[in-house]
């Protein structure tokens, strides 16, 4: 019907008011934030990415001081920023997201522990290797039949995701590989005896399974793993410069002594360095230091103490991730009302175009969609800073259902309703508006309560586009004090409190629109069915 | 001089036809009331009289204001919407099963449509809604929600939301049916004050001793026509036609 169409635009204007445009501003905004003038390059600071949950030795947090992120990584690339005469700042992202982001400009190099594969210069390029280890196996500590990889057919091998190992485990053959997003969760799972052994670079054995009681490191070291900082293919100019710092780091002997402090230096590196001097350890080295402070053997004291530290770094943690859920939710729900109104009031085809969309983002995961609008938008030429595509992955991903609670809340608003509003005189748009909207409002509110709640926990997954969050700050933590239990329960409790408040609003605003009367009425009905259905049940 | 005019009025709903054309004439201040059995179109006449059910074919014209298609082809535009709000505004309608908003106060129920729809400055609205809820015997509820009311306070409610539109016609579609029976008279009671004061009302009802104790008009409708029109001392003691007499039968 014309008439109802030329109504629709009308509500459409009404309805869709400020958080569109805000939205479409900071999204413009976020766009011209990363263009930069190349010339002012050589001031800035290299920006370098890396996952700080990898854990110890590669790029951790200081288990004593947990905001900072300290590693054997972050002194090397702040050695040859030092050497080119620039500073280093750290842009943290998920180890998946490393490579994706790099293409993207997120950052301009990688140092994270990424091994130099065929495969990987083929999308990326790398710096002459900076760090030389090998595949380690570890196994636990009552294990005596595993002595080498050949010993491992048949059995379980976990090892970290993409990693090197892993390709090596597949050559292998007749090893059932078990793979983890992080070191820390592959030894626990060893230790547990989900699997029999892993199989990692050294370093990651050395700091995690050698000091663990229950582990044990077995076997030669297996083939040689070379470490290389990681750059975008066209950025020859910094692939040069930096190589040059690395040789000088080389020749001086500072990269030697970085590993030496980390108890990482090792007979490969001294044959491609050319350094075959005896190990100089001056302590403290970092790496007895990781040791006194991430002891394992912690009593329950110790242990609070340890959670008070970590609960400003996890307030600040549930402060973002309320904030993504705020604004993703103001935007869900006032991009569902949209949705919704264009699905019941548009014409034809503005109707089925709001269908076509909540069948989309409903038909497709979340995880997903994030990913499509962080990595794959930039390729079209529109980039988002993390916080806004957190922001709108989660709204558009949730409008989608805060529409269809909508549209249920409009439909239940009986015909009658409208009609009666109809009878007053009242246009289409007035009793939509006056009528149709409060009464579906208050319908949607138990709904809508129960969608933020779960969206306050979907938010976890914007960890993956370099959202530092509670969940990602649960990963660093657990990972760095092996203690996922505690740390989990006080993350958990974190996500409780934040959900709590907005159940009580909820409830407290239901109240208010529902009269007590009825309610009685609507309690002692159920009551009186229920006790119907017991009675008979019971005959 | 007639307020209703109702000429050719035809409707139906898919293949059944509801209303087979109506003719009927009404004269401004009467109390007219349409029986019949459930399915015999008297709902359906009503409804189609504001214009919540379209009419297929024929002519509606209330108080100036006029509905007509001349078949269920011709399109329905903008303008056919616009007459029948237009229409509506002069219309009271009030329905068996009350339909106050649940989400405003009783007041706020009769004030809505003045300041909404009329543009009535708000406390004129409020002045005129107090008087009728006092008319309807309401005043000391007027700040309750409608789920506080009661069936009959309800119904009471819903006229005087209706006639804040200081509407030229009432419509009443069933307006006792949903009505503990002791409920049924303080309705009843207050269509009656109505009628006096000149208001025209069409009720269609099941209520026969309302019909005949307080109509001017009866009108006895069949399968879609109507099949007569009577004083209702008349009609109900000596109906002209033998379904008429049938269907006064089973309630006499």
């Amino acid at each position: 019907m014309k008439a109802a169409s030329r109504e629709f635009w009308k509500i459409f204007l009404t309805a869709s008011g400020t958080p569109l445009v805000v939205l479409a501003a900071a999204a413009v905004g976020a766009t011209f934030s990363f263009t930069s003038c190349p010339d002012a390059r050589a001031a800035e600071p290299i920006r370098w990415a890396a996952d700080t949950e990898s854990g110890a030795p590669l790029v951790f947090q200081d288990p004593k001081e947990p905001t900072k992120i300290i590693g054997f990584e972050r002194e090397v690339i702040e050695g040859v920023a030092r050497h080119l005469g620039r500073s280093a700042t750290l842009v943290h992202n998920s180890w998946d997201g490393l490579i994706p982001g790099l293409s993207r400009g997120n950052y301009d190099v990688i140092i994270n522990g990424l091994e130099i594969t065929e495969e990987r210069k083929r999308e990326i390029s790398f710096t002459d290797p900076y760090f030389v280890t090998f595949e380690q196996l570890a196994v636990r500590r009552d294990e005596s039949t595993i002595g080498s990889l050949a010993n491992c057919r048949g059995k379980k091998v976990g090892t970290l995701k993409f990693s090197l190992a892993q390709t090596m485990l597949e050559k292998f053959g007749g090893i059932e590989i078990v793979t983890y997003e992080a070191e820390p969760t592959a030894y626990e799972d060893l230790k547990n005896g989900r699997t029999d052994a892993v199989l990692l670079d050294a370093p990651l054995a050395i700091y995690n399974a050698k000091p663990n009681p229950a582990l044990k490191l077995v076997g030669a070291p297996i083939g040689s793993v070379l470490y290389g900082i990681g750059l975008k293919k066209s950025d020859t100019e910094l692939l040069a410069q930096m190589n040059g710092a690395l040789a000088e780091m080389v020749k001086s002997g500072e990269l030697r002594r970085i590993y030496d402090r980390y108890n990482l230096w090792n007979p490969l590196m001294a044959e491609r360095f050319g350094d075959s001097r005896e190990a100089a350890l001056e302590p403290p080295t970092m790496y007895e230091y990781y040791l006194n402070s991430t002891n394992r053997e912690r009593t329950i004291t110790e242990r609070l103490k340890l959670y008070v530290t970590f609960l400003p770094i996890l307030a600040k943690g549930a402060l973002t991730t309320l904030n993504i859920s705020l604004v993703a939710m103001v935007l869900a729900v006032g991009l569902g009302l949209i949705l919704a109104l264009m699905r019941l009031y548009g014409p034809k085809p503005v109707a089925i175009l709001s269908l076509i969309y909540i069948e989309l983002i409903r038909g497709t995961p979340l995880l997903i969609q994030l990913f499509f609008i962080f990595y794959a938008l930039p390729h079209v030429g529109i980039r988002l800073s993390p916080f806004v595509a957190a922001v709108l992955g989660l709204g558009l991903n949730y409008a989608a259902y805060e529409a269809e609670n909508y549209r249920a809340g409009i439909l239940g608003v009986a015909k009658a309703q409208s009609e009666a509003g109809l009878a007053l005189g009242l246009s289409n748009r007035q009793t939509v508006r006056y009528i149709v909207i409060p009464q579906a409002l208050r319908i949607v509110i138990p709904p809508i309560t129960n969608d933020f709640i779960s969206l306050l926990k979907d938010s976890s997954l914007v960890s993956v586009i370099t959202m530092v969050e509670l969940t990602k700050l649960y990963g660093q933590l657990a990972s760095t004090y092996y203690d996922f239990l505690g740390i989990g329960l006080l993350v958990a409790m974190f996500y409780l409190l934040l959900g709590l408040p907005f159940v009580r609003l909820a409830r407290y605003v239901e109240n208010r629109l529902t009269p007590t009367e009825a309610k009685e009425q609507r309690i002692g009905l159920s009551k009186r069915l229920l006790g119907r259905a017991l009675t008979s049940s019971l005959k | 001089m007639s307020i209703v005019s109702i000429r050719g009025l035809k409707k139906s709903f898919g293949e059944h036809e509801v209303l087979k054309g109506i003719d009927l004439d009404i004269e401004p201040g009467q109390l007219i009331c349409f029986i019949g059995r459930s399915g015999c179109g008297k709902s359906t006449l009503l409804r189609t009289l504001n214009g919540l059910e379209v009419l297929d074919e024929g002519e509606i014209e209330i108080a100036g204001h006029s509905l007509s298609r001349k078949s269920k082809t011709d399109p329905l535009d903008d303008k056919f919407e616009k007459k029948a709000q237009a229409l509506r505004k002069h219309c009271g309608m009030v329905f068996q099963d009350f339909r106050l908003f649940p989400h405003m106060s009783l007041l706020e129920n009769v004030v809505l449509a003045q300041t909404v729809g009329q543009k009535i400055p708000r406390d004129e609205a409020i002045a005129k809604s107090e008087a009728l809820l006092g008319k309807v015997g309401l005043q000391a509820h007027k700040d309750k929600m409608p789920l506080q009311l009661s069936g009959g306070q309800s119904q009471r409610g819903a006229i005087a939301r209706a006639l804040a539109l200081s509407p030229a016609v009432m419509l009443y579609d069933e307006p006792t049916s949903a009505l503990d029976p002791e409920l049924v008279d303080e309705v009843l009671s207050v269509m009656k004050a109505l009628d006096q004061e000149g208001m025209t009302q069409l009720a269609v009802t099941h209520e026969m001793r309302f019909a005949r104790d307080a109509s001017d008009y009866v009108v006895y409708m069949e399968e879609g026509s109507i099949v007569e029109i009577g004083a209702p001392d008349v009609l109900f003691s000596s109906p002209k036609d033998d379904r008429t007499r049938q269907f006064l039968r089973k309630f006499l």
